[in-house]
């Protein structure tokens, strides 16, 4: 271990130093950044145990314009988190210390950063666990890089609307330019994901989106890819926008086809 | 149009009862038992009451009959030294001798009413009897022999106030000077009959009464062998339908409890050895997860490494820049190979687990296509689709499978096909049933030789080991797909003729774990395509 134990300074988290933390940080690449470099690079964190691996995706992660942080166990995951304030979080479900799911759990708790989860298994029940988690969407190791910085693009692309667009599902309000959906007047939280995906299905009333597009359109995969996504982030969705997650009136169920909303 | 319906059976027609008695007789050891013992203890008693009814009434009439003998020997002496005595001038006189003769003997048994006694004049058919006594209850027969000089007896049935009756009737001729005589001795047998009657009543109850016993305890007796056995039985049924802690109850040391033993030392072992078995699958399983994993971690920096260097290669010179090129090509097999190695293994642990979602099918086929009309492109050939089946308006066919595994199957199917089609057109069809599904993807290109439609689904089994594999496809693509369709409860099978092209049949129930009905659509194109409704 002592071979990864002192990569290069970019692995600031891993070694404790917290050089992205810290409000005094000696470099360029601290923040709160300087206003000339780091304002427009989004920050990754990368929690992943394996050295080889998270060294290898700081070089892509940073020759695709992100500014990565790390961090080796799940037990460091959370502060490294508070300290890094990452836009993404790459997160390997298979960690020493605390296991991925929990930290997925923990992150989630607080937070709607969007997490996309690093696997070895595509095994069904391990990726769906994921999900369950909160993970916003996962990628099968060994993956392509551009695959890698395409899922992280992804969930760092916000929807964009007019200024004042107001929509509305049941007694659910969405104002889609402040981010902001509330029932009754009481704000509700939900993670950017889910967010996206509310306001898709609200864009189009009556209309049923199939799971392929709301792949594409929420999650931004062109080609088919694994329709559980939908089904699991469907399910974390009602239990927060639904009075009776069992009877859905917001988001409802096209048998076989897929999902539509319901009407305002 | 007319409506005929069909007489439905009467629930409880005899046919039925008599099929429902034959069902329990054949199911039922006890009832068995119980009616064999019945039947034959009742034939043990009927015989053994015969035979003791016979043996009584022979004793009782053998008795009597030397009473009567002694009766008549007696009563004859007296008969013949009263004649001896007669004067044979005077008839009359005669006559009246042989009335009191008559009357005399009566006498003698009329106390105890223990027989009659008649009198009668051999050649003037005339005579005496004794009240009730009529000459003609006397048998014809008998008659003559006494007639004819011996002393004679028989049974019968002779006249009295209320009816027949049973009787001894002993004859014996008398002589004497003033003519001949027959004495005839009548002993009713009504007490010998009345106690035989008895003794047949307490018989009869008896003998029901031992049966009826003789069956209750063999019921009884059954119950302790057959009680067991139902136990042993129904343990067995759930030890079979998978609860494997199930034991038998062993009390004392007797054959039972041996078998309740035997069969708790069976079900011992089968546990140990279904546990090592799940214990070896899961190790296995375990093992697949671990490969996977310690694997997947290397390769995908590796992965990485290598598209880093991949997208420099322009600054490389041109030896290092084709090493950079073969390396991420060789990379992108090496990871099919790895995935579909694991897969393979999963099937083989039986750690495989089917995900059924209900799904548009017609959709999946027409991704399928789409993801590799690339491919087909580049390979000289293109894919047509044919679908039908029961679609809705928006041109979706439901059916609930493991989307996942059927995509699978389908790229696996097509780059085959696109592999051997020679620049032919691939034909896509999906045809569905109310139960069934059929995937057909048919080429017209190289073909399979016979035999090899079996041999195409082996594990990187190649029917021309010199032919590349232009979409790179790892040899275990067929028998990934294969293991995927039995894993829905469906089949795969191929055909093909050398030089006219092949055709791969994909059959899947329509919903999870139903079964397959009759295949929509045939293997071979030389039969037309039946349509579905």
């Amino acid at each position: 271990m002592m071979a990864y134990a002192a990569p290069s300074p970019h692995h600031g988290e891993s070694n404790g130093s917290g050089s992205n933390a810290g409000p005094h940080g000696p470099s360029g690449q601290a923040r709160p950044a300087p206003p000339e470099s780091a304002v427009t690079r989004p920050r990754v964190l990368v929690v992943d145990d394996d050295a080889a691996l998270a060294e290898m995706l700081g070089i892509v992660l940073r020759r695709e314009g992100f500014e990565p942080a790390f961090v080796a166990t799940g037990d460091r995951a959370m502060d490294a988190f508070h300290r890094a304030r990452p836009d993404v979080v790459l997160l390997d479900l298979m960690l020493p210390g605390r296991d991925g799911l929990d930290v997925c759990r923990d992150l989630r708790a607080e937070s709607g950063v969007p997490i996309v989860m690093l696997t070895a298994r595509a095994d069904t029940a391990d990726v769906v666990r994921g999900l369950e988690a909160g993970a916003d969407d996962y990628i099968v190791k060994p993956f392509k890089p551009t695959e890698l910085v395409a899922r992280i693009r992804a969930r760092l692309r916000h929807l964009t609307g007019g200024a004042a667009e107001q929509l509305r599902i049941d007694d659910i309000e969405i104002d889609v330019g402040s981010h902001d959906v509330r029932r009754d007047g009481e704000p509700m939280s939900l993670t950017p994901l889910e967010f996206d995906l509310l306001v898709t299905l609200a864009r189009t009333p009556r209309q049923v989106l199939t799971r392929e597009a709301l792949l594409a359109q929420v999650w931004g995969y062109r080609h088919a890819a694994d329709t559980r996504l939908v089904n699991v982030h469907v399910q974390r969705l009602r239990a927060k926008v639904e009075r009776d997650p069992e009877h859905p009136r917001v988001v409802i169920t096209v048998r076989g086809v897929g999902y539509r909303a319901g009407p305002p | 149009m007319v409506r005929t319906s069909r007489l439905r059976p009467t629930h409880w027609g005899p046919a039925h009862l008599v099929k429902g008695a034959t069902r329990m007789w054949r199911r039922s050891l006890r009832l068995r038992v119980v009616a064999l013992t019945l039947l034959l203890s009742s034939v043990v008693m009927a015989l053994l009451g015969v035979f003791l009814l016979d043996r009584v009434g022979q004793g009782l009439l053998a008795d009597k009959r030397q009473a009567a003998l002694g009766d008549v020997s007696s009563g004859l002496v007296y008969a013949r030294a009263q004649l001896a005595s007669a004067v044979r001038s005077d008839p009359n006189a005669v006559d009246a001798l042989v009335e009191t003769i008559d009357t005399e003997l009566g006498r003698r048994g009329s106390p105890s009413g223990l027989f009659d006694v008649a009198v009668l004049t051999t050649n003037r058919s005339s005579g005496f009897t004794t009240s009730p006594l009529d000459t003609a209850d006397i048998p014809h027969a008998l008659r003559l022999q006494v007639r004819g000089g011996a002393e004679a007896e028989t049974y019968a049935n002779v006249h009295r106030d209320d009816g027949l009756e049973r009787a001894l009737i002993i004859g014996a001729p008398v002589s004497a000077d003033v003519g001949s005589y027959e004495v005839y001795y009548v002993f009713p047998l009504h007490t010998e009959e009345q106690t035989l009657g008895l003794v047949r009543r307490v018989l009869l109850l008896g003998g029901a009464a031992l049966v009826g016993l003789l069956a209750a305890v063999v019921w009884l007796v059954s119950r302790q062998v057959v009680t067991p056995v139902r136990m042993a039985a129904r343990i067995a049924e759930r030890f079979a339908a998978g609860n494997l802690a199930e034991r038998m109850a062993v009390h004392g040391d007797d054959e039972i409890a041996r078998l309740a033993a035997s069969f708790n030392d069976m079900a011992g072992a089968l546990q140990r050895q279904i546990d090592q078995l799940e214990d070896l699958s899961r190790a296995q399983r375990r093992f697949t997860a671990d490969v996977s994993h310690e694997l997947r971690t290397p390769l995908a920096t590796i992965r990485m490494a290598a598209d880093v260097l991949y997208e420099s290669r322009g600054d490389f010179p041109p030896a290092m820049s084709r090493s950079a090129e073969i390396l991420t090509g060789q990379l992108e097999r090496f990871e099919r190979l790895l995935a579909d190695l694991l897969e393979i293994s999963r099937y083989d642990a039986r750690a495989a687990v089917l995900e059924p979602d209900t799904v548009d099918l017609a959709g999946l086929v027409r991704n399928a296509a789409a993801e590799f009309t690339d491919g087909a492109a580049r390979a000289g050939t293109r894919i047509d689709l044919d679908i039908r089946g029961d679609l809705t308006p928006a041109g979706s066919l439901l059916a609930e499978v493991d989307p996942r595994r059927v995509a699978r199957i389908l790229r696996n199917l097509l780059a085959n096909a696109i592999d051997h089609a020679e620049g032919a057109t691939i034909e896509v069809a999906l045809v569905t049933s109310a139960d069934t599904v059929a995937i057909r993807v048919l080429d017209h290109g190289v073909g399979l030789r016979a035999g090899d439609s079996e041999r195409v689904f082996d594990r990187f089994w190649r029917a021309d080991p010199s032919r590349s594999r232009a979409t790179g496809g790892t040899g275990l693509g067929l028998s990934i797909a294969r293991e995927d369709a039995r894993l829905h409860g469906g089949e795969l099978v191929a055909w093909g003729r050398p030089g006219e092209g092949a055709s791969f049949r994909l059959l899947l129930p329509r919903r999870a774990g139903g079964i397959l009905g009759t295949a929509p659509l045939p293997l071979s194109p030389d039969a037309s395509l039946v349509r579905a409704t």
